[in-house]
């Protein structure tokens, strides 16, 4: 077998529209998806039932389905009734809204983890709940939630490669033109390997440097 | 100490009852504290003692019965049930301080202790973290007051959290066995400190097994069994003339520490 070269070299500059649409989109569906975590893990927490049972039910939703017929629903069903967006809108939606789920349950789980004494602490200088969450239970649960955090924002920005099932020209995508007009698969699914796995390790990297910026005690 | 036996009662429980998964823990207690009042409550474990404390402002709901302090009547308004606000405002009438500290790990002591001034009575900074150093000098900590909990030691943290619960202005103080969790040499600076406490005339209702704070601090000896007050009096008449057989077998296993 012939590893061939000069399709890399041709194929690198190609490539590079493809990572900044990747990391554009991972971007922005990460922090969607980071919003969308925080609000739907803290209405799970909430006192009122009928907003945890929503809650649950998209949680569940999300856990149940294969992220691609998520894509496809958002993309091909909402259309039908009334709801257009365009394959790029589509695709960042479809993973916010699939991350969001993952990272909800990591919201609720870190500030469910707190001990038990310290919401009592707060309630007995007379906090409401919503006091207590904000100033005693959210700020002990940062730190460990950034491990589980970056594991999914990791799997976000991989799981951005099956957005090319909807035409969004991104990393993947622009990997498979490049194929189809050169066939080299070999060489060119290999570079994408490359690039994700750079890709990850900055994230990785980041996250280690923050998780240890953040207080210990 | 002379208590002021005329003052009307500042705080009135009457027939709470508790049951946790079916199993009965308190059975109707009706227990009066008067202003200025130091209490303390002795039993077996099991007795019930850190259930009623709780179901006193309401961290644990009681399944029946009134609590009445200072005017309010705990999870009521007017003939309604309490909102979360409201219950919130009546539970600061109560100050609390727990077997375990609590405090908050991610603040230092000064912060530990104005952050109720802070977020609950909305005290701008300057003047909460002014009225936290007064409290933590108060309880001779002054010169801890920028440490984080994890710095200071048991006695410290205790104490601390007895200055995060005055911080609130309450109007009886609640504590769940103050001591238990401590190393036996640092049992003695929190009990100074709650001395100090009783003879400056905060209403106190103790949980302890600390039987010569009872002997000695306590203006009246609760004694629970079985979820209800069994006897109760003046520390002296009911250490040396107990009346009730299980008051009387307490004691006696109590004795050489006593």
């Amino acid at each position: 077998m012939i590893f061939d070269w000069n399709v890399v070299w041709y194929a690198v500059p190609l490539l590079a529209h493809g990572v900044v649409m990747t990391l554009q989109v991972s971007v922005v569906a990460g922090v969607l998806a980071l919003a969308i975590g925080l609000l739907a893990g803290l209405a799970s927490l909430s006192s009122f039932r009928p907003l945890r049972w929503l809650m649950r039910g998209y949680v569940d939703f999300i856990r149940g389905t294969p992220l691609l017929i998520q894509i496809f629903l958002v993309f091909f069903a909402l259309p039908v009734v009334g709801v257009r967006l365009p394959e790029y809108w589509a695709g960042v939606a479809a993973l916010a809204l699939n991350s969001g789920a993952y990272i909800s349950e990591i919201v609720r789980g870190s500030v469910g983890s707190v001990e038990k004494g310290q919401s009592e602490a707060a309630l007995s200088i007379g906090m409401t709940r919503t006091g207590v969450l904000w100033w005693v239970l959210l700020p002990q649960a940062w730190r460990p939630m950034v491990p589980p955090l970056t594991n999914d924002l990791i799997t976000l920005t991989k799981n951005s490669s099956l957005l090319s099932a909807i035409s969004v020209y991104e990393l993947t995508r622009a990997g498979q033109a490049i194929i189809a007009t050169h066939f080299a698969p070999f060489e060119i699914y290999l570079l994408l390997a490359l690039y994700y796995y750079l890709l990850i390790s900055v994230l990785s990297w980041a996250s280690r440097r923050l998780e240890r910026s953040l207080p210990q005690w | 100490m002379v208590s002021p036996p005329m003052l009307p009662p500042i705080l009135a429980a009457q027939g709470i009852r508790k049951a946790f998964a079916g199993r009965s823990v308190l059975n109707g207690i009706d227990l009066e504290v008067r202003q200025g009042e130091a209490v303390t409550i002795i039993g077996a474990s099991g007795s019930g003692k850190t259930t009623l404390l709780r179901c006193l402002n309401w961290l644990e709901r009681p399944d029946a019965g009134d609590i009445r302090i200072a005017g309010a009547t705990m999870g009521r308004s007017g003939s309604l049930v309490a909102g979360e606000r409201e219950l919130a405002r009546q539970r600061r009438l109560f100050g609390f301080v727990f077997q375990r500290f609590n405090l908050f790990p991610h603040l230092t002591a000064l912060q530990n202790v104005a952050l109720g001034p802070r977020r609950v009575l909305g005290q701008p900074r300057a003047q909460a973290e002014a009225r936290a150093e007064q409290e933590l000098r108060r309880v001779q900590l002054g010169d801890h007051m920028h440490k984080p909990p994890s710095q200071l030691s048991g006695g410290q943290q205790q104490r601390v959290a007895i200055a995060r619960a005055l911080a609130m202005d309450p109007k009886v103080m609640l504590f769940d066995e103050p001591t238990s969790a401590l190393d036996p040499e640092l049992v003695q600076e929190v009990l100074d400190t709650m001395r100090a406490l009783a003879a400056e005339g905060m209403t106190m209702l103790v949980v302890t097994h600390e039987m010569r704070f009872a002997r000695h601090v306590a203006d009246r000896v609760v004694f629970m069994a079985d979820g209800l007050i069994a006897e109760q009096g003046a520390p002296e008449a009911l250490f040396n003339a107990p009346t009730d057989p299980r008051l009387q077998r307490f004691l006696r296993h109590l004795e050489p520490t006593a």
